[in-house]
């Protein structure tokens, strides 16, 4: 028989909830790709997740910050959090060609614009 | 709330108030909010022989980064410039703060600056501070008569 605390228990060691907090992102948008630049401090390429359904975008990622064992916390600012932000692309996005990449705690996304949303130039022909 | 300072060239337009607040409105719905009012963000860490400080600061490159330390008290400063691999135009949001930035911290004692050590890695600053070998607390003999 499983009582309530065996359950609680469980769920606390498959998944801590840590508080959630939308990372400082900066968007470019030029007319071949949109960039995304995502702060997200202590997280390696591992723990974090980029999808794309539709035109949703969704930056998930965990943060485990290390606790210093043998030493006393006197002071504290950051901890361990869940990153996560969504955005609505109002373009559609050349799937294959996402590119994200980590470096220094810092995302960067780049999604290529679908070809059918580049704009064309149509060339104007004079008749003869 | 921090509201930015408003830039120079911002002045010679007459709609920049307007662009301001247009941006601040766009900020509010966002969904971000910054989670501490000063960067870096500090967590300190103090033991009897040593302390640890960590700085989040990502998208910093070590060598813009200076450590010092002066009896009991550790400097971080440094800038965070524009990201290299940014599109020259068409920035839509910005809320990733740029520019110099300087925080200190006080320890509860003096450290030995010859034995400082700062790791960089994966946007978070950690610095290990051993405690002077002068300050130590010593044990004294009490001999019985």
């Amino acid at each position: 028989m499983t009582t309530l605390t065996d359950i609680q228990t469980k769920r606390s060691e498959q998944e801590q909830k840590l508080p959630v907090f939308a990372p400082a992102t900066d968007v470019y948008e030029t007319t071949k790709e949109i960039v995304l630049f995502v702060d997200v401090p202590g997280v390696t390429p591992d723990q974090i997740d980029v999808s794309l359904e539709n035109r949703t975008l969704t930056i998930s990622a965990r943060r485990t910050a290390p606790d210093q064992v043998e030493h006393k916390a006197v002071h504290r600012e950051f901890g361990s959090v869940e990153y996560r932000r969504t955005f609505t692309l109002t373009k559609d996005v050349d799937r294959n060609g996402i590119v994200a990449r980590i470096k220094n705690g810092v995302l960067r996304l780049s999604l290529p614009k679908a070809a059918e949303t580049q704009p064309r130039r149509i060339e104007v022909q004079s008749e003869a | 709330m921090v509201y930015p300072v408003a830039r120079l060239d911002w002045t010679l337009d007459p709609f920049s108030g307007i662009q301001q607040l247009q941006r601040e409105v766009d900020r509010l719905f966002s969904g971000y909010t910054p989670a501490v009012e000063q960067f870096p963000a500090l967590n300190l860490w103090v033991a009897q022989d040593d302390a640890v400080l960590a700085a989040e600061i990502p998208g910093v490159d070590p060598k813009d980064v200076e450590v010092s330390v002066v009896g009991n008290v550790v400097t971080i400063a440094g800038e965070r410039k524009a990201d290299s691999s940014a599109p020259a135009d068409g920035q839509q949001r910005c809320e990733r703060e740029r520019g110099s930035f300087s925080r200190s911290a006080r320890l509860p004692y003096e450290v030995e600056a010859e034995k400082v050590q700062a790791r960089y890695e994966h946007g978070v600053l950690r610095i290990t501070l051993p405690r002077k070998e002068s300050t130590k607390p010593r044990r004294i003999a009490i001999t019985e008569e």
